[in-house]
Formats: C-alpha cells, structure tokens, sequence
C-alpha cells in the first residue's frame, strides 16, 4: 500500500494516454456488462422453489408445433404429477405492430402453478369469471396505461378468429405483481383465457403450446418426465418433457447460441484491448526506462519493481472495467425503463461483477507481464547510460 | 580515519558484440572514512565505471571491493540492492527526479524501502529538504524547480535515509556556474560537518577544487593521485 501513490503517479503520467486507454476499457467492459445482461436475460429462468418444481412439456419436433389438449388428463394421472396447466403463445401486438405484448391463452390452474404472479383474490376471481377476462404484469401496465377495467383491443400476429378479424377484444380485471424470485420478463406477461381463445380461433382448436407440470418431489422431475414423454411416444404428437429452466434455454436458442455470441464478441473485443492496454504499458515502461533505473538504484529489488509494474497495469484495468461495469449496471434499468419494459436489462448480478474484476486483474497481469519483465531485468549502469 | 572503500586489484571488462573491452586495469585505491575525493579524466577513461563499482551498481570482473567491512562484489543482486539502499547515496548530473512526483515525495523513495511509518517519512524527508534549504519547496514537482534546485532535491533525496557514502556523478555537469557552486558548497558541507565520506565524478577542475583529493584516471589506469 505504501507504493500507491508511486503507482498511481506512474499511471497518470501521461494523463491523455492514460485516459484515453481508460476511455476504451471502460467501453469494453461497459460492453460486456450489457452483452452478458443480455445473455442473463435470456438464459434466467425462476429460481424459485416452486420453479425446481416444474416441468415443460412441449413438442419433440419444435416448440411452434402445437400438442394436444387431451393430453392433459393423462399427465395429470400420471403419479407425481400434482397439478398440470398448459398455454398457448398468441403474439399479440397493442395499436401498432411495434408495441409487442407477451400475451399467452392459458388454463383455468396455470396461474395456480405460478406462485411468483401476486395476484389481488378478488381480481383473480373476476379474471375466472369473466371470458374475455385478461390479467397484466405491472410493468406491462404501466407502459401502456392499462388499468383493471380498460377493454382492449389485442391484436394476434398469428391468430385470427373465425370471422376473420385478427383483433381480439380483452377486459383487464387483474394487474399481478411478481415476487423477486421470478422469472425474467414475467411482469411484463398477458394472460387471458384458453377456453376464449380456442372457441374464437380459426384454426389449430383444441391444441395447446405446451404443458406447465407441478411435481410432488423435485426429486422425481427425470422419471416423471419420462413417464410423460412415454405418453406419446410413436405418435404424431411426441412430447419432450424438461425442466423449466432447461426449457427456457432451448426457448433462448431459437434465436441463437447467445453465450456463444457474447463470448465470440467479446474475444474480439478482449483480443482489441489487450492489444491496446498492453501497448500502452509497453510505452509507459519504456518512457520511464531511466526512472525505474533510479528505483533499482536507490535499493528497490528487481522483483518490487516487476510487481509495481504489475500493479499499475491491473490498477489501469481496474480503474476502467469497474467504470465500465458501473455504467452498464446503471444503464441496464435505464434501458429497461426507456423501453418501457420491452426490453428487459436486469442490473448486472454477483456473478458478471465477479467474471468481470477476475477479468480486468487477468488482463492486467496479461498486458503488464512483458513490460514488468523488461523493468524487472532492467541493467541500472545501461539503462543510466540511455544504452 | 579508517579506511572505508578498499579498492583491490578491480579490473572490469565488458562484452561490446563479441569484442571484450577491459575498461579499468587492476585498480588498487583506498578512500578514507569522511574523504572527499574527485575522479577526474577524458571520457572513456572508466571514472563513471569505477564510481559504479564503489556504488554497488556494477560488479567487477577481477578484484575485489570492500566498503566497510562488507565485500560488496560477493554480495548477490538483491543483497546489494539492499546495501545500497542503507548505505550510499547517489546524485547523478541529470538529477533523476521521478517528475509525477512533487519533491518531498521524491525525497522519501529511498525511506519506503524503511519500516518508517508515513509521517516519519514525510518528517525525514522535511529534514532533509530543509537541509538543502528547499522546505519552502517541498509541493514543487521537479518541472516546477530551476536545475540547481532540482540537484538539491537529489541531494535531499541522496541523504535521507544517512547513509555513510555518497556517490556523485557529474552533479554540476548540467547546472551553470552560480547553481554549481551552491550545489557543490552543499556537497563540501555534507563533507565536512555531516561526515559523509563523498566520491564525485567530474571534468570540471573548479568542482574538483572542492574535493581533498583528485584522482585522475586513463584508459583505466590510475595515473596519478593528488591532494587538492
């Protein structure tokens, strides 16, 4: 610690150098942060207790294909299995094909399997009652200035109804909060109900999106999702029953492998900066050739000269990857915010603040190693010399 | 006086390519405890080398080098790394002043290899910036000091942690004739009423009238020795 202000002053000698690498770190890792909020994002499923519980049963082939909904009174039979649920993505847009809304048709129990949704008794009791009935996420609420007793007109980017119209009126009667333990997004969802939706639709009736299953025993989740499957095993309709989370994932890689994509982005982005930090330490070591001469000099070891180099290539790391994490972990719930929910940053977790400060002090220790060793071996009459 | 540099038989070759340059021949030199002694001679003639030598930064090729009881071209790198820092003083002709650093912080480098808390050093460094009459300056970063103020830091900086030696290389080579003389009435007065045993570097007669004696050296041969 005594060395600090020694290292701190070799850092800023040359303040616009020295800033403008900052400049660059802090986008990197400002970069990262987000790349790896998006990556959260879509990879999150709920952590709850209730969540480990669950299980999605969704077609072998595709998760666009839809299923049968008299498959749902044998999943119940099945043993372990406590409850069954099931829904139907609808694609529903509000006004303009721009205002995307999660909207989902789903069975009398499926909110029952959801205990994250906080929804007033009262109004779960309209939404039961009511066939037009509609339940929104508070986030969702709020974006488009719903509130319980507004009727809307969704629209189905896929479904129309039978008279062809593809705008389907809707009654909000509940808006839910959620527990924070829930799922990404989940406030943000539409629920309204199967039953309207299957006797107003043109086409695919009787068929449901997928099963949600609640477990006596998470414990059972293998055997039971076998027994599941085996339902309709060599038939048009085979099932693939998996965990939630693991639903989710597959769900996420519709669009693509997008750990892969965050690490192939950020290699390249890594790759930039170790380039440029590490020119720049190779510089600042050579600038002051004669300076760490005189430490050497003066009585300072070989090895406290490799390790203050070494410190002050870390300390630059960490001086512009904690900015740059800073600011993406205000930006994430500012883009949050000004999306009005649609797209969904969540602030960065434990986890990416960890990957990231074992980053910056890897590449720390990366890009200072040559120019430590050069300072570490550095000839004190040569280098006094100018030789 | 005891003897406190015991030069014997020091020879130092370097390798230039796959030429090897003898630069000093079997030098024999003994400097007194408290002397001040001036090395003088062309360039080339392997004064600079002889005072690396005696200072530690170098080691020889043949000899050997005591500075009071310790041989210090036994000592390994580290080792003499630690002996110089507890031991000589060094002040070079372009001052070497690390310049992000205001002067008291410059001052206080060699105490950070102490066990001397913050404000012992910050003291000591006080000290010895008021002994080179400097303590009005001691926030100035050395672009903020004139050259001979600079030296005086150096010279701050040089015996702050009192040390019994002190090695200068040309100290005047870069001042004009006024901040010279400060500098080098400062030297003799480190000398004289501090004790510092002092071997200095010059081609400059007038610094070397300050010293008690004159060495002059050739082609690394010790051509003659002269009192002042």
């Amino acid at each position: 610690m005594k060395y600090l202000h020694l290292i701190w002053a070799a850092l800023f000698r040359r303040k616009t150098r020295t800033i403008l690498t900052i400049v660059s770190i802090v986008a990197a890792f400002l970069l990262f942060g987000m790349l790896d909020s998006v990556r959260t994002a879509f990879e999150s499923g709920s952590t709850s207790a209730v969540g480990a519980r669950r299980l999605v049963t969704s077609s072998r082939y595709s998760i666009i294909q839809p299923l049968p909904q008299a498959l749902r009174n044998r999943i119940a039979a099945i043993p372990g299995v406590r409850k069954v649920g099931y829904a139907n993505w609808f694609g529903g847009v509000y006004q303009d094909p721009k205002n995307f809304v999660f909207s989902y048709a789903i069975s009398p129990e499926y909110l029952d399997l959801y205990p994250e949704i906080l929804l007033d008794p009262a109004q779960r009791k309209a939404f039961d009652a009511t066939r037009t009935g509609a339940v929104v996420g508070r986030t969702l609420a709020k974006r488009y200035g719903w509130k319980v007793g507004d009727k809307i007109p969704l629209q189905s980017t896929i479904f129309p109804q039978k008279n062809g119209d593809k705008t389907w009126p809707m009654d909000i009667v509940g808006i839910f909060d959620v527990s924070k333990d829930a799922a990404n997004g989940l406030d943000q969802a539409l629920f309204f109900h199967w039953t309207y939706f299957n006797e107003a639709n043109a086409f695919g009736q009787g068929t449901v999106g997928w099963y949600i299953e609640e477990l006596s025993d998470p414990a059972l989740a293998d055997r039971t999702a076998n027994r599941i499957d085996a339902l309709s095993a060599n038939s048009p309709n085979e099932t693939k029953t998996q965990t939630e989370q693991a639903f989710q994932a597959s769900f996420a890689k519709q669009i693509g492998n997008i750990g892969l994509i965050v690490v192939g982005i950020m290699g390249a982005v890594f790759f930039t900066l170790i380039l440029l930090a590490g020119n720049t330490m190779a510089q600042a070591v050579r600038e002051r050739t004669s300076e760490l001469a005189v430490l050497k000099t003066i009585g300072f070891s070989s090895r406290s000269v490799l390790m203050m180099v070494l410190a002050e290539s870390v300390l630059l790391l960490l001086i512009g990857g904690l900015i740059g994490l800073g600011v993406a972990s205000a930006l994430g719930p500012l883009v949050t915010q000004g999306s009005g929910g649609l797209v969904n940053l969540p602030s960065l977790g434990a986890a990416t603040w960890g990957m990231g400060v074992a980053l910056m002090v890897l590449i720390g220790l990366l890009v200072g190693a040559l120019p430590a060793l050069r300072g570490m071996r550095l000839n004190i009459v040569d280098a006094l010399a100018g030789r | 006086m005891g003897t406190l540099i015991d030069i014997q038989d020091v020879s130092k070759t370097y390798a230039r390519g796959k030429q090897k340059v003898e630069v000093l021949h079997h030098i024999d030199l003994q400097v007194a405890e408290g002397d001040f002694l001036a090395l003088m001679g062309p360039s080339g003639s392997g004064k600079t080398t002889l005072l690396n030598l005696i200072g530690g930064l170098d080691v020889p090729t043949g000899g050997s080098i005591t500075v009071g009881d310790k041989r210090i071209d036994q000592l390994g790198a580290n080792a003499l790394a630690r002996w110089r820092a507890s031991n000589v003083g060094f002040i070079f002709q372009f001052y070497n002043l690390m310049p992000m650093l205001t002067a008291q912080r410059n001052v206080e480098l060699p105490l950070l290899l102490t066990k001397l808390s913050a404000a012992q050093r910050r003291n000591n460094a006080g000290i010895a910036l008021k002994l080179v009459g400097l303590e009005e300056r001691v926030t100035h970063k050395p672009s903020e000091l004139s050259g001979g103020q600079q030296q005086r830091v150096a010279i701050a900086r040089a015996i702050v942690s009192d040390p019994t030696l002190l090695v200068c290389d040309e100290p005047t080579g870069d001042l004009d004739r006024e901040s010279a003389e400060e500098v080098l009435g400062l030297l003799r007065t480190l000398n004289r009423e501090h004790g510092k045993t002092i071997v200095m570097v010059t081609h400059d007669p007038k610094a070397a009238e300050y010293a008690d004696h004159i060495l002059h050296l050739d082609k690394g041969t010790l051509v003659e020795q002269a009192t002042a």
